[in-house]
């Protein structure tokens, strides 16, 4: 029964984190780019358990639990940030929220 | 059997992270997230780290993309404004990002020359009870960091979000 090699798994993160980098520096809605930073933390994550396998180790699997707690708190304390926003200046749009450019 | 389940999911990943940053509505982008979020949990299951799948769709495909629709539908976000890309994101970004993704393939299909093939039940340690042993004695100290975070996550968060008073 062939397996699968392990460059293909670190690939798929790959590709994964640049989508997400993508989505961060092409998306304009301050929503979608929060969730693009989501998905380069998850391909984060897959290479991180495929090197856990790969040295028959728990602890990538620990730092990989300890990145999905700092994804959740950082998650709330955003999406507060976002609300906030939202509240004071109306838009969602990343280009009218410049105050603090230059 | 491995392999095409790799490449099932791996493909269901690819086509919904794809989806994530050219929907133009909020909604559909945290939904093809979730999607992502899935089949990522079954490559964890693949890979043997059964408690981190778990984790993976209770607390992010359940928990935080919650926390994502729950916002996007209390601001009503609708369709983002599009203006035009800049010249130099578009002829230079592209090519590199292939020529980036390139490289990745070339090292790691070399540096992982020797590593042996991914099969389902080669590593039986990622179970609750393997992780949470090592959560409580090698990695007591982050642990108890990483709560005291979570608390100070949650005060901060219930901080930003609450109403002036007047």
């Amino acid at each position: 029964m062939p397996g699968v090699p392990l460059s293909w798994y670190l690939m798929l993160s790959a590709v994964l984190f640049a989508l997400g980098i993508a989505g961060f520096l092409l998306r304009r809605n301050i929503i979608t780019v929060f969730m693009s930073i989501e998905l380069m933390l998850n391909a984060v994550n897959l290479t991180f358990i495929a090197f856990a396998y790969q040295w028959k180790q728990v602890d990538g699997h620990i730092f990989s639990f300890f990145v999905m707690v700092v994804a959740a708190a950082e998650a709330a304390v955003g999406l507060a940030i976002i609300l906030t926003v939202f509240k004071n200046r109306e838009t969602l749009n990343i280009d009218d929220i410049s105050s603090m450019k230059n | 059997m491995d392999v095409i389940l790799f490449l099932i999911f791996a493909a269901i990943a690819v086509v919904c992270g794809f989806n994530v940053i050219i929907q133009s509505h909020p909604i559909a982008s945290a939904v093809s997230l979730i999607g992502v979020m899935g089949s990522l949990a079954v490559l964890f299951l693949l890979l043997g780290a059964e408690f981190l799948a778990a984790v993976q769709v209770i607390v992010y495909a359940g928990a935080v993309m919650v926390l994502f629709v729950f916002v996007i539908m209390l601001l009503n976000a609708g369709a983002e404004i599009r203006h035009g890309r800049s010249l130099l994101a578009q002829v230079l970004g592209i090519p590199l990002l292939f020529a980036f993704l390139g490289l990745m393939a070339y090292f790691t299909r070399n540096m992982s020359a020797g590593a042996r093939d991914v099969r389902f039940g080669e590593f039986r340690h990622g179970t609750a009870l393997d992780v949470g042993r090592a959560l409580f004695t090698r990695y007591l100290l982050p642990f108890e960091v990483i709560s005291v975070l979570i608390l100070i996550a949650i005060l901060g968060a219930v901080v930003l979000a609450q109403k002036e008073l007047e």
